[in-house]
């Protein structure tokens, strides 16, 4: 008998556990995640995240510029929905300076922020079939991301860092190029998403694999300040576009899906249904919206550019351009908090102003640092392979995680 | 339900005052309402006592922590940095921020780990930014930046930009 064959050597006295390192760049993580796992067999025992890896001192970086140069920072927290993050920076000042909006404005403003919650949606829903092994519903659906990137484009000329908007309003009317790829997508994103939902959602083996993983009980969630649809999935109702409604929330019908077991297959759920409330809700303001109105901002002529041939006929207008161009205008001092719904929790912007040309001090409420902090306690006691789908159920986004 | 009135703010402000009074005499030092939030500065010993008693008491119980973040004020004498909690009710969707101060000679508040276990990555981004130490933490070491470098990046003495560069000028700009 071979020497190697002979198999009757005794188990080990005390339990060995193997260390295994994942990440920072691992193909299965979407982003630069590490976490040390201490792992018995295939389950793991315990894990230990580290973050900041993409750390690029947003906070600090604000404390030096002009509020309107700040919008460009806030794109790059959770980049997969950067209009929402936009959004919420302008009402964050405009509360600051009691701006008044008009009606149309935020219409489009709701327009805008719902179809980066959907596109959200659709990186997060298609990436979790992928990590599941379908990798087919994510080659469709990813498409009518890109159909909402070409809508940002009309609007704002960027795709992923869309800096959309100004404090105010928008920067311009959008053109008629934009209204029409909305009424498209509209047209032929809903039997799209049916589809997508039709392969995913009542599949045995999807079910099977995400039902009863990566799970947290409501109590658990609260405990870690989560909020978005992770915190929904559990079963709470708090959503900030009914419980603070912000740029017209109140006005439109919508329902906030719940899930019940706050797992996987909850958050893949939650997710879904909140993209056919999107939907839902740009369909009401679209309705409502004047698409010929010329009016595409609030009357705040300190943070809305005059348009250029004012600038060179009439003196006031070239007074606020150079007052903006340099960042001298007056700011109130106060200090204010406004959250918005972002596609993954509440994105919360504290802002200190002394006055001055910059924010005192900024910080950014992420919804992603503060849930992720549950995924050691999520992850243990479960297989290396549910802990790849919590993660990405979780909607953990890089660049918000480490601002 | 809607985000609250002014005279709602000034309710709950005038409410959570004479709550905390009863229950720690002389703990609230300041109060203001800024915009939609009452803002409540309280002493720094008695920190945990406040946060425990707004999470538990049955009426006022802000069960939700929202966020928290260091402060830093070079120019106050003896209150140069500060801790701001943001707490929320849910059901009642209130909201409210408290806030404490304390000199860079006594840098240390307990944790808030046993009320929210969500406090621990916010209290170590606090001490990774500010120095701000938490006593009992289980894990206190810097989250974001590197485990090696030697300074706060967030305190107002930390400059931006590399000091020793002399090719910028931008004292025209109001900088």
């Amino acid at each position: 008998m071979n020497e190697h064959l002979n198999n009757d050597t005794a188990a080990p006295e005390e339990k060995v556990y193997t260390t295994l390192n994942l990440g920072p760049t691992h193909p299965a993580t979407h982003g630069i995640f590490q976490n040390v796992l201490k792992m018995d067999g295939e389950i793991i025992v315990d894990a230990e995240p580290t973050i900041g890896y993409i750390h690029r001192a947003f906070e600090k970086l604000a404390e030096r510029r002009p509020f309107n140069q700040i919008t460009p920072i806030t794109d790059r927290l959770n980049y997969c929905s950067s209009p929402i993050n936009n959004m919420g920076w302008h009402m964050t000042v405009e509360k600051l300076i009691n701006a008044e909006i008009p009606k149309n404005v935020q219409y489009m403003r709701v327009v805008i922020m719902e179809l980066a919650r959907i596109a959200d949606h659709i990186i997060c829903n298609s990436v979790i079939g992928v990590d599941t092994g379908a990798l087919t519903g994510f080659t469709y659906i990813f498409q009518w991301r890109e159909k909402i990137y070409e809508i940002y484009e009309e609007i704002c000329g960027a795709r992923l860092t869309t800096n959309i908007g100004r404090i105010g309003g928008f920067e311009r009317m959008w053109p008629e190029k934009a209204w029409q790829r909305i009424d498209d997508f509209m047209k032929e994103f809903p039997k799209e998403l049916k589809q997508f939902e039709d392969l995913l959602m009542r599949n045995r083996i999807f079910m099977d694999r995400t039902i009863n993983a990566g799970g947290i009980n409501a109590e658990r969630a609260l405990q870690y300040s989560f909020t978005g649809p992770n915190l929904r999935a559990t079963g709470i109702d708090y959503d900030v576009r009914v419980m603070n409604p912000y740029s017209s929330y109140e006005d439109f019908d919508f329902v906030i899906p719940v899930g019940t077991s706050g797992d996987v297959y909850d958050r893949f759920m939650v997710r879904q249904q909140e993209m056919w409330e999107s939907l839902s809700i740009i369909r009401q303001a679209l309705k409502n919206i004047d698409r010929k109105s010329t009016v595409f901002h609030g009357d705040v002529p300190e943070f809305c550019l005059p348009a250029k041939e004012e600038v060179y006929n009439n003196m006031e207008a070239l007074i606020y351009h150079f007052k903006i161009v340099m960042g001298e205008t007056d700011i109130p001092v106060g200090e204010v908090y406004h959250q918005v719904e972002g596609a993954n929790g509440e994105l919360g912007f504290y802002l200190i102003s002394d006055g001055g040309r910059t924010p005192y001090r900024l910080h950014f409420r992420r919804p992603c640092f503060i849930y992720y902090q549950s995924y050691p306690e999520i992850i243990k006691g479960g297989m290396l392979s549910d802990a790849i789908l919590a993660m990405s159920s979780m909607n953990v986004i890089a660049g918000e995680l480490d601002a | 339900m809607a985000t609250a009135t002014a005279e709602q703010v000034q309710q709950l402000h005038d409410l959570i005052v004479s709550k905390l009074e009863a229950k720690i005499p002389g703990v609230v030092l300041h109060t203001e309402i800024q915009y939609d939030f009452p803002v409540f500065e309280v002493n720094k010993a008695k920190i945990y006592q406040v946060l425990e008693f707004l999470k538990t008491d049955p009426v006022l119980s802000f069960e939700f922590l929202t966020t928290m973040c260091g402060l830093h004020y070079p120019d106050n004498s003896a209150k140069e940095f500060g801790m701001m909690y943001q707490l929320h009710n849910l059901p009642k969707n209130t909201r409210i921020r408290i806030k404490t101060f304390f000199p860079a000679s006594a840098m240390e508040l307990p944790t808030m780990i046993p009320l929210w276990a969500g406090a621990n990555w916010m209290e170590r981004e606090a001490f990774d930014f500010f120095g701000i130490t938490f006593k009992d933490h289980p894990n206190l070491k810097r989250i974001l930046n590197m485990e090696d470098i030697t300074f706060f990046p967030l305190r107002k003495d930390f400059p931006l930009e590399d000091p020793t560069r002399d090719d910028k000028n931008d004292s025209m700009f109001g900088r």
